[in-house]
């Protein structure tokens, strides 16, 4: 379980302050899936990063199962994100000289787990998101919803507790992107994963459980369990 | 994955990855070439004063320079009997000199002996002979009358005219000489590991023997014998003396400077210094002591001049030394140069990649590599750069090093100064080169040999090339933070 209790992030550009967030306080349950939402420069993104361990609050708290990411040392935080963080990208991030296999494997390096195990839980990981057939393929011989699989497949193959995920679909057409909703959601089902994304479409918005808006660093949630009615794989 | 990474990364940068090992590689060839090249200065140096010492030598005591005195002019002189125009009889005369003009009394070589480290000492005595072939003769002096024209070349006279009496002039006469010049050393036949032989090796023949400290036999250098037809059995005259050559010789690792070796005895009768020596050879009981043997010898023992090794590597000029002070400093200095603009480039050039790569570090670092495992993997990069500049950095200055010692360029080398009243004081071997007239000149081919030494420094500093490129590269993608790869997106 995730809680926030009064996370506020100002950076310094020049002489200028700049307060990203603003006394953010949020609990997200396990298992939960919620969407955050905003204009461009509102705080989503920064907001990400604090619950994904990539950076820390200027002032207040991101306990998650109770441990404070804002305090632990940056090798136990890097160990964390090791085990229990999965993060899509929306470039996906792939490392363009390594295969689509490689790639996932490259989730599971700081986990220890020896090459010939890495290499076979990397290919099933491939498998689940439908690319069984592209695991020697470089990023460059992929389509974008193909490279976005692969970033899912990375994202997943440790077995995350958490899943975040910074616009997944930015970069995809909307058929593709609706092919990609529909596999996150399907694996936040079957995983039991929590899951959190942040994202502009406001057609994905609309459709999530539970969204969080974000505007001058400051938030606002709004429960929309009962909005949801239909499943990405039944558009 | 650290080694496919690696491999994958450096195939994507080629021409990165080719600027950086061409770079490190150009320094590396050049340090290779000038450390085989100053090593092959060193061995022609050491040929050189090694042909003046004789193996095993660590010093050579020589008589102090001293003022000329009026009567003693030190210039050969020659006398010849004019003969008459029918004659044709040649004439031959030897002038015989030792080297330097100043000798030693030869009871110093035991009192050398007899200091504090000095192992062994042996005297010897180098002679310059000078020898004039040729005749003489006179002219024939004619007078002339009535309208003759002069003729002749032996006077200006000659009348204008009429019949008047012209004055005797010289007609015919004139001479046609041959001067030859060669050395001889006199040697201590019963102690032959030390002196001007010591160096030598006989080739065909053989050696003194310790009881031919008097007899009338020598030993040639085998280039002097070439040069005059000399072999073994023959005879060789000198200063109406003859010797039976016993011996040809050579320099076994060194080139030689002296012709002809005579027992010392023999030597000193012939340059008329009985009980004299021109050099004592000094070898010390402690290489590393011969400073202090020196100092003890000048101490007890005056008016000598002692020279080191050391001391005489300072006398050698000519193209020789002008080409180990350009290896030496210029050389140096460039290699110095070029290797630190390959390192700055290599260093920059890897910089330069990891900030192009912040993404890529930034999306490993948020999947929880540690900063550590990142750092590696750029290290990594830049010590396979650093290795593949050292390899070809090898194999460009083994290859510039074999070019040198293919063409082996030939190279001068001067000994000792000529004249003045200071300069280093007697040298060995020939008198020194503060007493000699002349300079001992010799032409030494140049080589470049490749120690393993070399070998070793070349593959440390492709090594240290690639550890400072990827210090620098790893210390940038260590203080990358993974939020960057989320931050270069948005």
């Amino acid at each position: 379980m995730y809680r926030l209790t009064g996370v506020t992030k100002r950076y310094s550009r020049g002489k200028e302050t700049v307060e990203a967030l603003r006394g953010i306080d949020l609990t997200i349950e396990d298992g939960d899936q919620l969407v955050i939402q905003g204009p461009t420069g509102g705080g989503k993104s920064t907001l990400l990063q604090m619950i994904g361990g990539l950076d820390r609050p200027t002032e207040g708290s991101v306990e998650l199962d109770g441990v404070d990411l804002a305090r632990i040392s940056e090798a136990k935080l890097t160990r964390l994100r090791a085990e229990k963080i999965g993060i899509i990208f929306q470039s996906f991030n792939l490392i363009p000289t390594l295969t689509a296999q490689e790639n996932v494997e490259t989730a599971l390096v700081p986990l220890g787990v020896k090459p010939a195990e890495r290499r076979e839980r990397a290919a099933e990981a491939l498998r689940s998101v439908g690319l069984g057939e592209r695991l020697g393929h470089a990023p460059a011989e992929l389509s974008g919803g193909q490279q976005q699989r692969v970033a899912i497949a990375r994202a997943l193959v440790k077995k995350p507790k958490v899943l975040l995920a910074d616009e997944p679909t930015g970069n995809l057409d909307e058929g593709t992107r609706d092919d990609i909703m529909g596999l996150l959601e399907g694996l936040w089902h079957e995983y039991g994963l929590t899951f959190i994304m942040v994202t502009h479409d406001s057609s994905i918005a609309r459709r999530a459980p539970r969204l969080a808006t974000i505007k001058a660093g400051q938030i606002t949630l709004t429960e929309q369990r009962q909005q949801q009615q239909q499943s990405y794989a039944q558009y | 994955m650290f080694g496919i990474y690696l491999k994958r990364e450096l195939g994507r940068r080629k021409k990165a990855a080719l600027v950086i090992a061409l770079g490190l590689a150009l320094g590396i060839a050049l340090v290779i070439t000038v450390n085989s090249v100053s090593a092959g200065m060193t061995q022609a140096q050491d040929k050189v004063l090694k042909s003046l010492y004789g193996l095993g030598t660590d010093m050579t005591v020589t008589k102090a320079r001293s003022a000329p005195t009026d009567n003693s002019s030190g210039r050969p002189n020659f006398e010849f009997d004019a003969k008459s125009n029918d004659s044709d009889e040649t004439q031959s005369s030897d002038r015989v000199m030792t080297q330097g003009g100043q000798a030693l009394k030869a009871a110093l070589v035991a009192k050398v002996a007899k200091q504090d480290g000095v192992a062994n000492a042996v005297g010897a005595i180098t002679l310059n002979v000078t020898k004039v072939d040729g005749s003489f003769t006179q002219g024939k002096a004619q007078s002339t009358t009535g309208n003759s024209q002069s003729q002749g070349q032996g006077g200006p006279g000659g009348g204008s005219g009429g019949n008047s009496t012209a004055a005797p002039q010289v007609q015919g006469g004139g001479a046609s000489f041959d001067v030859n010049s060669y050395s001889v050393a006199g040697v201590d036949v019963t102690d032959q590991t030390l002196g001007p032989l010591a160096g030598m090796e006989i080739t065909s023949g053989k050696t003194f023997t310790a009881a031919q400290t008097n007899a009338k036999v020598a030993v040639l250098s085998k280039s002097y014998a070439k040069e005059n037809k000399y072999k073994v059995g023959k005879t060789l005259k000198i200063s109406g003396t003859k010797y039976t050559i016993i011996g040809i010789a050579t320099a076994s690792s060194s080139e030689s400077t002296t012709d002809v070796y005579l027992p010392l005895k023999q030597a000193q009768t012939l340059g008329d210094s009985k009980n004299k020596v021109t050099t004592i050879y000094v070898k010390a009981t402690d290489s590393k002591q011969i400073d202090t043997v020196k100092s003890t010898i000048q101490k007890n023992i005056s008016g000598t001049t002692v020279t080191t090794s050391a001391d005489l590597a300072d006398t050698v000029s000519g193209s020789l030394s002008t080409a180990s002070n350009l290896a030496t400093s210029v050389g140096k200095w460039l290699s110095i140069a070029v290797l630190a603009a390959a390192f700055l480039v290599a260093a920059l050039l890897t910089s330069s990649a990891v900030s192009r790569r912040v993404r890529e570090f930034g999306t490993l670092k948020a999947l929880g590599w540690p900063s550590r495992r990142v750092t590696r993997q750029v290290v990594g990069e830049s010590m396979v750069n650093g290795l593949l500049g050292g390899a070809l950095g090898i194999g460009l200055g083994l290859a510039a090093a074999y070019a040198v010692t293919a063409i082996s360029p030939k190279l001068t080398a001067q000994l000792g100064n000529t004249g003045g009243g200071g300069g280093m004081g007697g040298g060995p071997g020939g008198g020194g080169p503060g007493q000699q007239s002349t300079q001992n000149t010799m032409e030494i081919a140049l080589s470049a040999p490749v120690s393993l030494t070399t070998i070793a420094l070349a593959v440390g500093l492709a090594v240290t090339g690639g550890l400072i490129a990827g210090a620098m590269g790893g210390w940038r993608a260590s203080r990358m933070r993974p939020a960057d790869a989320l931050r270069s997106v948005s």
